[in-house]
Order: structure tokens, then sequence, then C-alpha cells
């Protein structure tokens, strides 16, 4: 019964120690039903430490709430914000808000996509990006809105893409080669 | 530091104090010599560097040591985001528009240091080419009325203080002291004020339900997961005046006999989350949460829940799943939360922009309130003005004004010189409404007449090129991935729908699944659990009835009429046109234009995919779309 860990997930991992440290504070009493009310912030707390939400941090949260796995992992794959799998360092997310959508966003989604060979959803190999989908940031006036992690590109264009993706590149201290 | 506020007299004596903080914005008297520069922080603006424009500005008042006559601050957000960022200064009143950071220096020192405006940075209406500097003559703001919004622009939400000295917690104090909950029911129920959230139901019956049932202990809570895409009204009011959320859910509590509160908000926001935790603590801080409020032994307090991208959970019933922890599935109703909510125990849920109007209904009267709006539906509504508009933005109307006075007097029109063909309000449970119905007036009952809803205020236009089929398709696409799979009709229903919705756009349609599709969307409405379920097919509905012809065209004539859905689009070059430039070819991503230099060129059609390229590069007018 050996079972493969993720590599974020070892015990020394002290990630682990922030949680259990965060779960104290909240002073969690196993038998009263209303517990479960700290649990979904818990996972947000979580996914801000380790990134995203896998198996051996769901059991953690389950063990200390004192509900089974069943439950924790249903709740993860109810909400869209929570993953179990790691995301890319730089996230590229665009708004597929109605606002956006009616202008162009999807084109632009798929400029993305051209441009780093993955689709909404996955992950670069070499995990330096990932592209998501999300609804509205509320940033209508600037449909279509793309966001690289915190940064906000507003009123983006087609062909904008890869000039968006080099930015991020030359942060990883990669050349760029003129066109 | 802030000291605890004991009683209502102390209250009002700080009031006092405080008013001083705000007198050069608020006060239309004021004849002191000192100037306020207010930056917009609405999150258009501060996309576009607002935050940075601040600094800058707080930077020059210190290098000219002005810091005692000359204050710049951040607000919540103006509204006309079209033309942010945005900047008013006061008490001249006068309103700049794109802003950039580097403008700073030419506002301080023209406009603080010598008191000339900097006309290059005033409002040009685009109509009569007349410049405005004050922002009630524009005919963005002339017809508008901000209650909930009334504080959005004037202060900086994150100082309580300023929130007191335009009144801020007078009305919980008046209503905590002098009434009891059931006079204090009665004059939300006299006032007229209906659910923001969409539905419009009575706020005061609801609240007097949620009274009238027993519990040991009662719940309010404050829905601020506003997931209906196109739309930002809660966030503006959350970031921008979170106190008057507040005191809204503190009112309520003490009508029902509440002792905790909660607002669910969207993880999504994280600067509402930010702004909103500051006012609780705030007000905290003060004793007007907390226990034994004002002296009058009234406890009340409120956390903050936050959601995690569930659009099912705007519903109150899932909603309430989520905060105990569950999957967000709602639950059949009756009983209603009133009855049996939170924990079973009887609660009450109000939508943001329903609870910002309650302290406003205290201060100036129920009456006051009832005379704005029309029969049926009292007061103002929020709008988040988007998609192909020219001035996209935050408004707040009063009921009863029309969809045209909405999209072409306040929105300035279909932007880029299209044509008008639809306004879809309600977001993925409301209807796309057509030209023929912009006089309408908005309110609850004729929105829903022609097949739309209020909602909760989105208001999206669309133009001559959009193709409304594929503008259904992309709700129901929404509501598929955001169905949560209880009931039969919602989870297969609505896939269905969606299903027959793309063959149409890829041309694979016929007759017979049209009136599928037809049948489907009356079905669902009737059998499906929750509100999310029985509203899904609004937008197939609506765009049925009013756009059968486009949908006609698709299944007919294999034909996309606003050249939107690509497997029915057809690219040709016409060879009396063409001059063989080779520009487009050089264009083609997937070489499929061949043809010599001077010769005319070709489109192979097999292994066209259709971008569109061509076309935007043709300047000869020679590559056409079919």
């Amino acid at each position: 019964m050996t079972e493969q860990k993720s590599p974020c997930c070892t015990e020394s991992n002290p990630g682990f120690i922030e949680l259990d440290a965060y779960i104290d504070s909240l002073k969690i009493d196993p038998i009263d039903p209303e517990r479960k009310e700290k649990l979904i912030m818990t996972l947000h707390k979580a996914q801000s430490i380790f990134g995203y939400l896998p198996a051996e941090v769901q059991k953690f949260i389950a063990n200390r709430f004192a509900v089974s796995h069943a439950h924790v992992s249903g709740v993860i794959s109810f909400y869209n914000y929570f993953t179990t799998t790691p995301k890319g360092k730089t996230k590229i997310s665009i708004c597929m808000g109605t606002a956006c959508y009616v202008n162009g966003a999807n084109k632009i989604l798929q400029d993305f996509e051209n441009a780093l060979g993955i689709k909404a959803g996955q992950v670069t190999p070499d995990g330096r990006f990932s592209i998501e989908t999300l609804r509205c940031v509320g940033a209508c006036v600037l449909a279509p809105v793309v966001l690289v992690n915190d940064h906000v590109y507003g009123k983006v264009k087609q062909g904008q893409a890869e000039k968006i993706i080099e930015e991020y590149l030359v942060e990883y201290g990669e050349k760029v080669e003129e066109q | 530091m802030s000291t605890r506020i004991e009683n209502f007299e102390q209250l009002r004596q700080k009031y006092e104090e405080c008013k001083r903080l705000v007198e050069v914005r608020a006060d239309p008297d004021y004849d002191g010599d000192k100037k306020f520069i207010l930056v917009c922080g609405g999150p258009g603006c501060v996309s576009l560097k607002s935050l940075q424009l601040v600094e800058n500005f707080e930077k020059l008042i210190k290098e000219h040591g002005l810091e005692n006559k000359v204050q710049a601050s951040i607000s919540g957000c103006f509204g006309f985001c079209e033309k942010g960022p945005l900047v008013n200064i006061f008490p001249e009143n006068i309103f700049y528009v794109q802003v950039k950071p580097e403008d700073a220096k030419d506002i301080f020192e023209q406009h603080i240091l010598n008191n000339k405006v900097v006309d290059r940075l005033v409002y040009i209406e685009p109509v009569s080419q007349k410049s405005m500097t004050d922002s009630l003559e524009m005919p963005f703001y002339k017809r508008q009325m901000r209650i909930a919004l009334r504080n959005c622009g004037l202060i900086d939400p994150e100082i309580v203080e300023e929130y007191l000295g335009v009144g801020g917690y007078q009305s919980l104090a008046k209503v905590i002291t002098q009434m009891t909950p059931e006079e204090a029911i009665e004059i939300m129920k006299r006032s007229g004020l209906g659910g923001r959230g969409g539905a419009g139901f009575s706020t005061g019956r609801k609240w007097e339900f949620g009274r009238m049932y027993k519990g040991d202990r009662k719940y309010v809570i404050c829905n601020a997961d506003e997931g209906d895409p196109g739309a930002f009204m809660d966030r503006a009011i959350m970031e921008g005046d979170a106190h008057s959320v507040i005191e809204g859910m503190a009112i309520a509590a003490y009508c029902i006999g509440a002792d905790q509160g909660y607002v669910y908000i969207r993880a999504e926001y994280p600067q509402a989350v930010k702004r909103l935790q500051i006012a609780i603590d705030a007000a905290r801080k003060l004793g007007l949460l907390g226990k034994n409020i004002l002296g009058t032994g009234f406890n009340f307090d409120v956390d903050v829940r936050l959601g995690a991208g569930a659009f099912v959970c705007g519903e109150e019933t899932a909603l309430i799943q989520s905060i105990q922890g569950n999957r967000g599935e709602p639950t059949t109703k009756p009983p209603f939360p009133a009855e049996r909510g939170l924990w079973q125990k009887p609660t009450v849920v109000n939508n943001v922009e329903t609870l910002a109007n309650v302290p406003v209904i205290f201060e100036k009267g129920p009456e006051w309130f009832a005379q704005i709006g029309t029969e049926n539906s009292k007061g103002t509504k929020v709008f988040a003005l988007a998609g192909k508009v020219n001035n996209v933005g935050l408004v707040e109307v009063p009921m009863g004004t029309t969809l045209r006075q909405l999209i072409f007097e306040i929105g300035g029109g279909v932007r880029d010189g299209g044509k008008f063909k639809a306004a879809q309000s309600g977001g993925p449970s409301g209807g796309c409404i057509p030209e023929q119905f912009l006089d309408t007036p908005i309110d609850y009952q004729s929105l829903s007449k022609i097949g739309s809803m209020m909602g909760s205020g989105g208001m999206i236009v669309m133009s001559d090129s959009d193709c409304m089929v594929n503008i259904a398709r992309f709700y129901l696409e929404f509501v598929v991935e955001e169905s949560c799979g209880r009931c039969v009709p919602c989870r297969i229903g609505t896939k269905r729908m969606l299903e027959i919705l793309t063959d149409i756009t890829k041309g694979k349609g016929t007759l017979d699944t049209l009136a599928e599709l037809q049948s489907l969307a009356e079905t669902i409405p009737d059998t499906a659990l929750c509100g999310l379920g029985q509203t899904a097919p609004n937008p197939v509905l609506s765009t049925l009835r009013y756009f059968m012809d486009e949908y006609k065209a698709h299944v007919e004539e294999k034909r996309c009429p606003a050249g939107v859905c690509t497997d029915l689009l057809h690219y040709e070059i016409l060879p009396e046109k063409c001059i063989g430039c080779t520009s487009c070819a050089r264009g083609c991503p997937v070489n499929c234009i061949s043809g010599s230099p001077k010769q005319t060129h070709v489109i192979d059609q097999e292994k066209c995919i259709k971008c569109g390229n061509c076309l935007q590069k043709c300047r000869f007018g020679a590559v056409i779309r079919k």
C-alpha cells in the first residue's frame, strides 16, 4: 500500500505547518455540527499556500475537521475556484463574461491557445504558463480583458497574445528574438 | 484612535465632528479655501492605473507643503467607466476624464495652484461638441438618480469617519432607539422596496416572514455572489460603500430578531472582500456592530464568507448550503429560508443593492422613496451597461426609465456606428429584448412581459454584428457548465438544448431539431428545481420569439446573417477586383491562398479555416464574406 505523493506534499513541506496553525486559530470543535461553515475558507487558505489542493492536503483538512475525505473532495469538485492540479507559474486568464464575449474574447482565447500550444485548463509542459477562462472580472469597459497573474490587460486585440507572452518570457530570463 | 460610541447622542456628536472631513465634497455651501482631489477607484479606473494617479497627487501635495490645504483621495466607482480614469475636484466640482498618472502634474500646477481648468482633460460631449466640466450636465449623468450608489464617488470607503460624516449609521440608530421591529417593517413595506437581486419580492414582507417564524437564533445574509457575467453593480457598491450594506444588514437583523449576519461574497472580488473586512472591523471598533449596540441591548455581528466560483450559489438555498460548508446545491422550497434557512433557523437573504437602499429609506422616509419609480416598482435600479455601447459604465436610474433612454441617452448609442439589435438583461436567466420594445419602461412587470427579466442589473447591448443564435448558445454553455446536476431537467435538458444550438451554428440544424429546441425550452421552466434551471431557457425562448428569422437562416439557408458562426462562413476573392498584391496570401495562417504577384488570387476552400484575415488585409474590397 504505497501511495504516490505529489512533490509538494512531503511531510517536510512547511505549508502544512502554516495550514495547521491556521486551522488551530479557527478553534474547530469536532462535535459541533456548525464547524463545517469554516471549511470553504480553509480550502481557500490551503489553495493559497499550496497553489492547488492535492489528495494529501484534502485528507489533512478532512482529518482536522472530522469530516470524510469524500466530503472535502465533493466540495472541491463542485466549485470552479478550487483545483486539484497545479497551475502554471504564469497564469493567463481570459475573461469570458458576456461583455468580453461580444467583443471577441473567444478569438483572443484561440490566440493564446495557438501561441502556447495548450488548451484552456491546461499547463505548458515546462510548467511556466497555464490558460484559464473566467467569468466576468467586472472591468467590462476594458473588454476583452486578459489577466496575467494579477495584471490586467484591457481591450486586447487579435495578434497581441504573443507580445503579452513575450513580456513574461523575459522575466524567465529568456532572450526573445527580435522579429 | 476611534473609541466606542455608547449612545445615539454620541453618534450625533461624532457626526458633527466628522462632517468637517467631507465638507469640501458634500456641502454645496462650502466657502473655505481647501481643495479636494477625488479619484475614482472603480475596477475599470484602477485597471487604468488610477491608484498610481492618487500617489502622484499625494507626492505633489507633499512637495509643495500643501498638506493642510489640499487633499487627494480615492473613492468608489464614479460610474462613467468609458472615460476613466476619472477625477473630480472640489469644491469647484470640475470633472476630468481619461486622466493618466502623468497628468497629475498638469492638474496640480494649473488647476490646484493657479485655478485654471485643464482644458485638454475636460469631457467633450460627442453630439454637441460642447465641453462640460460639471458631471450633472453630461447626458451620461443627467437622467441618473443615485440612491444605492449615493456614496460611491463621494467618500473614501476605507475611512469609517467619512461614512459617519455623511450621516452614516444614523438610520440604524433611529430604528433601534425609536422604533419597534414591527414599526420598522411597516416602513419598509410602505416604501415598496423590492429585492434587487432580480425577482423584486417586497423586502418588507420578507422581513415580516423572518420575524414571524420563531427560532432560538436567526440570521441575516447578504447575497454578494454576483455571478451574472457582465455585471458589476454589487461589486461597485461593496468596494465603494460597504458601510451602507452593513448598516442595512443591521437594520434587517433588528427587524427579524437576528444576532448574526453573513456576507456571502465571490472570491473573484478580492478588493471588495478587503474593503468589506475593513468596514466590519471599523464598525466593531466603534461599537456599531457587536454587543449592546448604542446602549440599546441589541446585539449583531457580521462575518464574511467567501464563495468559490459557482453561479448557482446566487440562489438563496444553494448559498445557504455553501455557507454550511457543503456543495452549493439548492434545496426545494418551501420551506423558504425565512422559515428554515441557515442551520435550519429562520434566515433572511437580501441582495447587496437592496440592503444599500435601506438606510436611505429610514433617513428620508418611505413616502419619499415610494414616489420614485412606477406604480409597482419603486425606487431606482443600478445597471452595469456594457457590450456594444458607447458609454460603458455603472448607472442608476429611476424605475420606469425606458430602455431607449438608458441605451441611447445615457449609453450614447451603439458603438462603432453599428445598428442596435438587442439588449440582454438578467444575464443567463434573462432574455434578449429587440428594437421594437426600446420604449418599454424598466420595471419588474414590463420586462417579464416581454420575455426578459430585471435580473440583478447586467445590461448588455448587442449590435448587428452579433449573431443571436450564437448568443443563445453562449448563455446555454454557461448554464450547462454551472448547472449543479441535482435535477434532471436542468442537468440533461439544458445539455440537449446546447447540443441542438451548437448543431444549428454549425449548419447541421433542421426544422425538426428547431421544434425540439422550442419544446425543451418550454418544458424546463415548469420542471426544474430552482431558479437557475427554471430561467435557463429564457435566452433561447426570447431569441426564438424575436429572432426566428436568424434561426431560419441558419437552418434552412445554412447562412449566418451576422457573419459570426464560422462554420457557415465562406470567403471568396472577386477576380474583377483583385489586383494580385499578395497581401492576403501573406497574411493567411494556413497558406490556402494561391496566385502569383499581379495575378488573381484564389482561396482553397478545403484548407480555409475561415479566420477572416484576408478580408481584413485586402485594401481593394476584393475579398468577400458570404
